[in-house]
C-alpha cells in the first residue's frame, strides 16, 4: 500500500496525523510530511480512517 | 438493537457522518437524510477562508464525491425541513406531512445571531451557509471598501483576515474588553487581538454598536463610544444559536441544544450529534455542546453507532475537543477546555513572533494547548491531554520541544 497526498489540496490541518501519527506528520514549517510512504499491511484500517476523514479529501492509497 | 430504518435530519458535517458510518458499519436499512439546504452535504470551514477569498470553486466544497455519495444509497431530501417530532408517537413531520421513523438523528446544527434592526438592510451578512459566503464574496469582488466585523470570534477573524488580504479597509468591534477571551483568556486573545493589529485591523474592544446606519443598504455604523464609522459591509459574528424550534413539544429536553445522556441518546431511539447537541461529556464532568469541525464528525459517527446498540453496549462520548482556524498566515489551533482564568504558559515558541505553543492549567492539572503555527505540538499535545497528564507531566513533555 502506497500513501499518496496532493499537497495542492492538503492544508495541514493535521488531521491524519492525529489518527495514523506514525504516517503523517505536520511540521513547524506547516507543510504535512509523509514520514511511511508504504505502510504495512497492519496499518491499512488507521491509515484509511485517515483517507476518510481528510476534510479535503487530499489521500488516496495506491496498492 | 436491529433496525429496519434510520432518519437523519441536518444534511451537513455530522448528518453526512452519521450516514456514511451506518453504511461503512454494515447497516442494509433505509437511511433518509433529510436537510433544509439545497446543496448536497457541503463542508464549511472553508467558507470564511479559500472559499471567500475566491481560491475554491463549488465542487470542491461538498464533504463527498457525487459518485461516494450515490454509493451510500440513501434516501436524499434536499430543500426539505423536518417541522415537528413526536417521539412517544414515532412520528416525524416533514413539510407538513407526518411519517414514521424507527431510529433518528438529530443534526440541524446551529445558525448565525442576527444584529437586532438591520433586517432587509443590504450589506450585512451573517456566515453560516454557503450562499451567505458566496455573498459576502461577491459583494467584495463587487469593490466593498469599508467593512466592518461585528464580534471578534473566530469566524469574524477568518472573514477580517481574507478581506484584509483583499486590500480591504477591516474594522473589528467586540463588547467585551478582552478580544477572544471567552475562549482563549485574556493573555491569549490579547495575542490574538496582536495578530489582526499587525496586518492592519482597526480593532476596537469595550464598544458596542449602537446603530446601523443607512436607507436600503448599510452606509455606516454609530458605535457605542459615540464614533461614527462608514462601512459598506457588515459582517455580524455574534455568535449562533441551536436549531431546535421545530423539536418544541417533541418530548425531548431543549436546553441550549438538544439535551442527551452521555452516549448522545436523548430518548430511546433518538441521538443527537454535531452543534446542536449538548451532552455530559464524562472527561469533563459537565454539559457542553461544542461548535467544531472535529467534533460534528465524531459525534455523528458515535451517534450513529449508538442508534444501533442496546443500552449496555453503549459507551460515553468521551472527547477532548480541538478546533482550526486560519488567520492571514497563521494556523491557530487549541485543543482541551481551557477556563478564562486559567494559569497560561508559553512552551515553544515566541508569541511576539506570532509562532508558538502555549499550555492552560490548574489545580495541577492540564486543561489545555494553544498553538500559532505549531500543528506538531498541539496534536502530541492533544494526545497528552486524552491521556488525563497532569501539568508537570505535560510541563516536561513540552520541555523536550525546540
Ligand atoms: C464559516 C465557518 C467556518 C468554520 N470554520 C471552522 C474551522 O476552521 N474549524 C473548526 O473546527 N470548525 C469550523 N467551523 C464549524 C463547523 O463547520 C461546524 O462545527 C460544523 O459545520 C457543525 O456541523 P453540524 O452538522 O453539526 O451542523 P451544521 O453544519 O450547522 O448543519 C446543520 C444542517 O441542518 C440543516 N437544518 C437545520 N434545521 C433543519 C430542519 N428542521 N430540517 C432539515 N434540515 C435542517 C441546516 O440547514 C444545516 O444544513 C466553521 C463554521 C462556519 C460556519
Ligand atoms: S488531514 Fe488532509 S488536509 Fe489535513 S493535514 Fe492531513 S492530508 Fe492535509
Amino acid at each position: 500500500m502506497r500513501v499518496i497526498v496532493d499537497f495542492d489540496l492538503c492544508e495541514s490541518n493535521a488531521i491524519c496525523m492525529q489518527i495514523a501519527p506514525d504516517v503523517f506528520e505536520v511540521r513547524d514549517d506547516d507543510f504535512l510530511y509523509v514520514l511511511e510512504e508504504n505502510p504495512g499491511e497492519d496499518r491499512r484500517a488507521v491509515v484509511e480512517q485517515a483517507v476518510q476523514r481528510c476534510p479535503k479529501q487530499a489521500i488516496s492509497l495506491e496498492d | 438493537m436491529v433496525r429496519s430504518a434510520v432518519t437523519i435530519v441536518g444534511a451537513s458535517l455530522a448528518g453526512y457522518w452519521a450516514a456514511e458510518t451506518l453504511r461503512r458499519d454494515g447497516f442494509e436499512g433505509r437511511i433518509s437524510l433529510i436537510g433544509d439546504e439545497p446543496h448536497a452535504p457541503y463542508d464549511r470551514p472553508p467558507l470564511s477562508k479559500k472559499y471567500l477569498a475566491g481560491d475554491l470553486d463549488d465542487d470542491r466544497l461538498a464533504l463527498t464525491t457525487a459518485e461516494k455519495l450515490a454509493d451510500l444509497q440513501l434516501d436524499l431530501r434536499l430543500g426539505c425541513s423536518a417541522t415537528g417530532l413526536d417521539v412517544a408517537g414515532r412520528t416525524l413531520e416533514v413539510g407538513g406531512a407526518a411519517e414514521p421513523f424507527d431510529g433518528l438523528v438529530i443534526a440541524t446544527g446551529t445558525r448565525c445571531r442576527t444584529l437586532p434592526g438591520t433586517a432587509g438592510l443590504a450589506g450585512v451578512h451573517t456566515l453560516r451557509t454557503r450562499d451567505d459566503a458566496a455573498a459576502i464574496r461577491d459583494a467584495l469582488a463587487d469593490g466593498a471598501r469599508r467593512l466592518m466585523v461585528v464580534g471578534a470570534g473566530f469566524i469574524g477573524a477568518e472573514v477580517a483576515s481574507t478581506a484584509i488580504g483583499r486590500g480591504v479597509e477591516v474594522t473589528m468591534v467586540e463588547a467585551l474588553e478582552a478580544p477572544f477571551g471567552r475562549v482563549l483568556g485574556v493573555e491569549m486573545g490579547a495575542v490574538m487581538a496582536d495578530v489582526h493589529r499587525h496586518h492592519g485591523v482597526d480593532l476596537r474592544t469595550g464598544v458596542g454598536v449602537e446603530e446601523v446606519l443607512g436607507d436600503g443598504c448599510v452606509a455606516g455604523v454609530r458605535l457605542s463610544d459615540g464614533a461614527t464609522l462608514d462601512v459598506d459591509l457588515l459582517i455580524v459574528g455574534i455568535g449562533v444559536v441551536p436549531n431546535t424550534e421545530w423539536l418544541e413539544g417533541s418530548g425531548l429536553t431543549l436546553d441550549n441544544g438538544v439535551v442527551c445522556d452521555g452516549t448522545c441518546l436523548a430518548a430511546p431511539g433518538v441521538v443527537a450529534a454535531g452543534d446542536v447537541a449538548r451532552w455530559p461529556n464524562p472527561r469533563y464532568g459537565e454539559l457542553m455542546r461544542v461548535e467544531h469541525w472535529d467534533n460534528a464528525v465524531q459525534q455523528g459517527v458515535h451517534a450513529a453507532r449508538r442508534l444501533l446498540q442496546s443500552d449496555e453496549e453503549a459507551t460515553p462520548f468521551a472527547p477532548v475537543p480541538w478546533f482550526w482556524s486560519d488567520q492571514y498566515d497563521r494556523k491557530v489551533q487549541l485543543a482541551g477546555r481551557p477556563h478564562p482564568d486559567d494559569e497560561v504558559r508559553v512552551v515553544a515558541g515566541s508569541t511576539a513572533e506570532h509562532r508558538f505553543a502555549a499550555f492552560y492549567g490548574r489545580d495541577g492539572r492540564f486543561t489545555a494547548a494553544l498553538g500559532m503555527n505549531r500543528p506538531r505540538q498541539v496534536m502530541q499535545s492533544k494526545g497528552l491531554l486524552e491521556a488525563g497528564s497532569s501539568w508537570d507531566e505535560a510541563l516536561a513533555f513540552a520541555a523536550e520541544w525546540d
